[in-house]
């Protein structure tokens, strides 16, 4: 179209934003050659789910919160049990710790592969969608449908089901998955692990714009683990707290033109999700991670956030090596979880959904009915530095651009986050006025 | 019309979890466009709302005006269309919010509820327009997904699941845990269909693929008090995920009379 009118003014609007989940809209002003209003918003209508959980028992919310979620229900699953399973004392001990991480890896795996293939990669190969991708692109398109179906496979190997599973409890797991179930998806991931790691090299090989921004990496920290399941709020300039800690720091705030809410580290948009975490937790990977992650030559922690692809394919090849040696020498416990009582109190409970922290405080009374709920999901807490980051990136690209490569590079940009919409728009204050 | 038959998947206000019966696929994804043309499913890529299609499937529930809207829209351009899911069809966990909205009327003494407005509710798409085939279920599987597809694209109408879960259950050889294990089991009122997973899984079922044909409810919450649980548990049982389809709002209203 018309290069080289920098001056000109243009208004670009993505009504439906195609391959994310849920319902988000772009809306972005350039006046005289500079950017002067960019909005992601997310018109999903609220959804109340802190409001649904009042009053009912802490089991009962485990399959609740499931429900913001179809893409990471494991995830809300393991912040909420472990929430009360922290207020009640219960330690369910190492069987249910191990199994809850290889559960949870089950995730992440169905989780980044979607985003690789189905929802990011056709962006950098000029291509509408992955079944047109797959036209060119057949191997690549079913190595990652593998690894998607293998994760979906090992949630539902705890849980009977990948979407909303129902093996989670607090305490423990409703029932433990046979030794010959195990083993056999044991020997999957071991069929896996080269694909994992032709994955990897894949990811680095294609051809990803190089734009480096300054960015607070956040995620959580553990001592000798990846950062999954649990840990300390880490960030990359010093932030080293407890996640009972987390509102002496963290702030939600309400923006007009999002049905999410926004969130800031001491007043500042942060970063969460894989490449945040791995920014932060390179550290605690597999030595074959590392080494595979090194032959690529990219050098970590990275400042390109189109590095996320590739943090989720380490992210990947970390998870099937992990879980296979967690189910190492599997063995059926006699049962799958502990009793408990129920304690008032608040329930504070965190854990690295694939998006990012997913943060859970409930208040608890003595019979353990929960009486109020308090959850952030990654993607709010994504909001404010992916609009910072559509301001950047397409300063770096260049304005000149016509509209349609502007407005595809913005989409890119908000798709390389794997925004979850769903998740973001859970809760609205509900207000009831009485007159 | 093209040889093949079109097909749209719309997403109304849900998890997503429902679309993920397309996208969980693994390779029988890849078999799809050989037999249907996708011409718009927004999650997936193709983007054409308004384009008419053979067969339309909606997931999620009507909570805006502009859903009030498009839900006609979709309807018009369909020949064909199912509800996907619980929140599709009964409104789902979501609908919750309808009751919550009435509790807190219940509170305030000088609240109206003529100031509920109706968008203010989740509701299921048959509540605006005529639906041909309802897919239980949160979330669906695959499987139902895709036999109603099957059944359609080889000219017959696909079967509407009417027993009750306790048949599938049984016919699997899951241990009762309603029986062996005193638990509030809802499988005597649920439809069939998701594979007997909660009794799998040493627990009772939560009802999540709604209401089967015949509901006695009054017989099975008997026997939940009897088990010690209070008029409002048992309530609470009905009142959740498809707390809005018909017979599980009626059986729990009942309850929270009690309680």
């Amino acid at each position: 179209m018309d290069k080289g009118h920098e001056q000109r003014d243009i208004r670009i609007e993505v009504p439906v934003l195609a391959r994310v989940e849920g319902e988000g809209a772009l809306e972005l002003d350039i006046q005289s050659g500079q950017i002067s209003n960019v909005k992601l918003r997310i018109f999903e209508p609220p959804r109340f789910f802190e409001k649904f959980v009042e009053k009912h028992t802490c089991d009962d919310v485990i399959d609740m919160v499931a429900r913001i979620c179809g893409i990471c229900p494991v995830a809300y699953q393991m912040s909420a049990a472990q929430a009360f399973e922290s207020l009640f004392g219960i330690d369910p001990g190492q069987w249910v710790r191990d199994m809850r991480r290889v559960m949870y890896c089950g995730e992440w795996l169905q989780s980044h592969a979607l985003h690789i293939h189905l929802l990011a990669a056709p962006d950098f190969l000029g291509f509408g969608s992955a079944l047109e991708m797959a036209a060119k692109y057949p191997d690549e398109v079913r190595r990652g449908l593998m690894l998607q179906t293998l994760g979906n496979d090992l949630i539902a190997l705890f849980g009977a089901r990948s979407v909303h599973p129902v093996g989670l409890r607090v305490g423990g797991f409703y029932r433990a998955p046979s030794s010959a179930a195990v083993d056999a998806i044991r020997a999957r991931l071991e069929q896996a692990l080269p694909q994992a790691e032709a994955l990897i090299t894949w990811c680095a090989s294609l051809d990803l714009p190089d734009d480096r921004q300054g960015f607070i990496s956040v995620g959580l920290r553990h001592p000798q683990e990846y950062g999954i399941y649990s840990g300390n709020v880490v960030s990359d300039n010093g932030l080293d707290i407890d996640v009972a800690d987390w509102d002496d720091h963290f702030r939600e705030i309400h923006i007009p033109h999002s049905t999410a809410l926004h969130a800031e580290l001491d007043g500042e948009p942060y970063l969460v999700g894989p490449l945040a975490r791995l920014n932060i937790n390179l550290d605690r990977l597999p030595a074959d991670t590392i080494e595979v992650l090194q032959r690529t030559g990219i050098a970590f922690p990275s400042n390109n956030m189109f590095h996320s692809m590739l943090a989720r394919a380490v992210e990947i090849h970390m998870a099937v090596l992990e879980a296979i040696s967690l189910l190492d020498g599997y063995r059926e416990p006699e049962r799958a979880w502990v009793d408990w009582q129920p304690k008032a109190g608040v329930a504070i409970g965190a854990s690295e959904a694939p998006r990012g922290i997913l943060w859970h405080r409930y208040d608890v009374d003595a019979g353990g009915h929960v009486t109020s709920a308090r959850i952030v999901p990654p993607t709010s807490q994504n909001q404010g530095r992916i609009e910072q980051d559509i301001v950047q990136s397409l300063q770096a690209f260049g304005l000149d651009h016509d509209d349609d490569a502007l407005r595809l590079r913005a989409e890119t940009v908000i798709r390389n986050y794997d925004p979850c919409i769903s998740c973001a728009t859970h809760f609205l204050t509900l207000k009831v006025n009485r007159s | 019309m093209s040889a093949k038959p079109k097909i749209a998947v719309h997403k109304f206000s849900s998890c997503d979890g429902c679309q993920l019966a397309f996208l969980n696929l693994g390779e029988t994804l890849l078999e799809l466009p050989k037999l249907v043309d996708i011409v718009h499913f927004a999650e997936a890529g193709p983007m054409d709302e308004d384009q008419p299609v053979d067969v339309a499937l909606v997931e999620g529930s009507v909570n805006t005006e502009h859903d009030l809207e498009r839900i006609q829209r979709i309807r018009k351009n369909s020949r064909y269309l199912i509800s996907i899911g619980a929140c599709a069809t009964s409104g789902g966990l979501q609908a919750l919010r309808n009751m919550a909205d009435a509790d807190a009327w219940e509170k305030a003494i000088y609240a109206a509820p003529e100031h509920l407005d109706s968008l203010d509710t989740a509701t299921p798409i048959a509540a605006h327009v005529r639906v041909d085939l309802a897919l239980w279920g949160c979330p669906v599987n695959s499987r139902q997904v895709l036999s109603a597809l099957r059944d359609l694209l080889f000219g017959v109408a696909p079967r509407e699941e009417t027993r009750p879960l306790c048949m599938e259950c049984k016919r699997l050889g899951k241990v009762c845990t309603l029986v062996t294990q005193q638990a509030p089991c809802l499988g005597p009122v649920t439809q069939a269909g998701c594979g007997a997973l909660c009794p799998s899984m040493g627990r009772a079922c939560y009802a999540c693929y709604g209401p089967s044909e015949q509901v006695n409810d009054r017989s099975l919450g008997r026997r939940f008090e009897g088990f010690g649980l209070l008029p409002v548990e048992v309530a609470r049982r009905f009142h959740f995920i498809n707390n809005a389809a018909p017979a599980f709002k009626a059986a729990g209203d009942r309850y929270r009379g009690e309680g």
